[in-house]
């Protein structure tokens, strides 16, 4: 097991990370109601819900100002649809209402006019707390993308870290001059440039389905473009330089330079100029905290990261191995 | 550090620099150029965030343009005796002081050949001494970042093409603080709103001074 037991973990974290990921099914949602506004009299609603299991005994109700109103019918069409009908009392307290299905709420509210005092006491009572599994939250918009959080964010902090693992080369290459340390150096990057470039793609699909567009002009992106781009810039000068210890020196100093800058550029940069991003975690939009209330994501969400962190080292040390391999061949 | 070192290397470029006017003519015509060929593109008045935007890239490039001489005037002999006198850091720093001044100079009389051609429409609402410290600190901003850049790339024997390919990147982060702030002090906003972006580029500056302080002596040495 020495000197091997963080590749097995990388794989265990992997495919129990993976696995979740895909396989661990979304909380069930209502995802539309067919009327955006009450009135008194007669209503029906026809709700559509995301993995539900409705039936006629449904409990379907009207929440207003800590009042409910029961539907006086459900009638289930399938397992997401559903027919509610209502006999919606003049006077409510709150022009918004919100329905309640099966202990699940639509989170938009219906309009709602002819307000008063509240409505006469009807037996209508707080509909019981749906019973706990281990779900993933289901959120409008993000809906099953939210399981691209188990992909496209760990592949940034691998990168991130791969790059630090470079930089730490880097700093030993100037204090050693030794050619191994810059090709240690050197490999990171490629790999962290494979993180980097995954990192996009799942980004871009992720900004497709849930901004409508694979790329936005936005802090967090434009810092993801100017890494890919400072990297690309070092293996362009690494390939300008013939002289094996010149181009160490030379790539390891502007690797060292880009890094802190980019450190600067990814982490201080967005804090000033905070009012403009889509990007969660930016400009006071909510992030990951928010998200996850009762911590089921972080539970799938750290072991992906540490795994593919792992992953990313043992790829830099394989290439660093067949980087050195071509060099003993090329002697 | 010994400042009167750092101080007699400053003057030894400033000669040297007085030297090849020839360089100082190319560099103005340079700007002028640019501006103008903005001029017949655009003709017409532009909105204030079109103009400042496209100041800024016509500075960026005029620094590319004047910095990447900044370590390929010495030919190997000349650099290693200039080495053998003073401590790199010294150099680098000197070197550092004198583009921050060379871009000044050349920041302002880009803004003022700007104004001229492209007319001062956008700067009606300016706070304009607020936007001239945001040029100015700008200039001094890419000179920053762009030294220790020039250096390698004319380590690496390959000229402006690397140059602009290493320094891009880098530059970014400085170019959109100093836009923004630009913008803002066109907008004629409170001093008070624009400090937090006055104070990250002096920050960024002082940053990357340091980092080309700490690095260069690993750069001049074969």
């Amino acid at each position: 097991m020495k000197g091997w037991w963080w590749k097995v973990l990388a794989v265990v974290l992997l495919l129990i990370a993976s696995i979740a990921a895909l396989r661990v099914p979304l909380a069930p949602g209502i995802l539309n109601v067919s009327k955006l506004s009450l009135s008194p009299g007669p209503a029906e609603l026809v709700i559509t819900g995301y993995s539900t299991r409705f039936d006629d005994a449904t409990q379907v109700l009207i929440a207003n100002g800590g009042q409910y109103l029961c539907a006086s019918r459900t009638k289930a069409i399938d397992a997401t649809h559903l027919n509610a009908y209502f006999e919606v009392p003049a006077g409510m307290r709150d022009d918004s209402s919100y329905v309640i299905a099966d202990g699940m709420a639509f989170d938009t509210p219906l309009y709602t006019d002819s307000l008063g005092s509240g409505m006469a006491d009807n037996g209508c009572a707080a509909p019981a707390p749906r019973t706990k599994a281990f779900l993933f939250p289901n959120l409008n918009r993000l809906d099953e993308s939210i399981r691209n959080l188990f992909f496209h964010v760990p592949m940034w902090f691998a990168m991130i870290a791969l790059m630090g693992i470079s930089v730490y080369h880097s700093i030993r290459t100037l204090a050693s001059n030794s050619l191994e340390q810059d090709r240690k150096a050197a490999s990171a990057v490629h790999v962290g440039l494979v993180f980097c470039a995954l990192g996009l793609v799942t980004g871009a699909l992720w900004a497709r389905s849930t901004w409508g567009d694979f790329w936005t002009s936005d802090v967090k992106l434009n810092g993801a473009a100017v890494t890919a781009l400072i990297y690309l810039a070092y293996l362009v000068l690494r390939g300008s330089i013939a002289d094996p210890y010149k181009r160490a020196r030379l790539a390891g100093i502007y690797n060292i330079f880009a890094f802190v800058l980019l450190v600067l550029f990814l982490f201080v940069v967005p804090r000033l100029n905070a009012v403009d991003s889509l990007h969660p975690g930016n400009g006071g939009n909510s992030g990951f905290n928010d998200l996850d209330l009762d911590n089921r994501l972080r539970v799938v969400f750290y072991p992906a990261v540490l795994g593919w962190i792992l992953l990313g080292a043992w790829m830099c040390e394989l290439r660093d191995r067949a980087a050195r391999a071509a060099e003993h061949l090329d002697r | 550090m010994n400042p009167r070192e750092v101080a007699h290397l400053f003057q030894l470029e400033v000669a040297l620099d007085l030297r090849q006017r020839a360089a100082w003519g190319g560099m103005l015509l340079y700007v002028v150029s640019a501006v103008y060929v903005a001029y017949l593109a655009v003709r017409g008045t532009l909105g204030t965030a079109t103009w400042n935007a496209l100041f800024w890239i016509i500075l960026l490039f005029a620094a590319f343009n004047a910095l990447a001489r900044s370590f390929q005037r010495e030919d190997g002999g000349r650099q290693l005796y200039l080495y053998t006198l003073a401590h790199p850091r010294n150099v680098v720093l000197a070197r550092a002081l004198y583009n921050a001044a060379t871009m000044v100079v050349l920041s302002l009389l880009s803004l003022l050949c700007y104004v001229l051609f492209m007319g001062s429409g956008a700067m009606a609402k300016a706070d304009l001494a607020q936007f001239v410290l945001a040029v100015v600190l700008g200039g001094i901003g890419f000179a920053a970042v762009l030294t220790l850049i020039a250096a390698i790339a004319a380590r690496a024997g390959n000229g402006i093409g690397l140059m602009a390919i290493l320094g891009f990147p880098i530059v970014l982060p400085m170019l959109l603080l100093v836009m923004r702030t630009s913008k803002l002090a066109l907008d004629g906003v409170a001093f008070s709103v624009n400090a937090t972006y006055f104070g990250g580029i002096v920050l960024l500056d002082v940053i990357t001074v340091t980092l080309a302080w700490l690095l260069f002596p690993y750069l001049w040495r074969d």
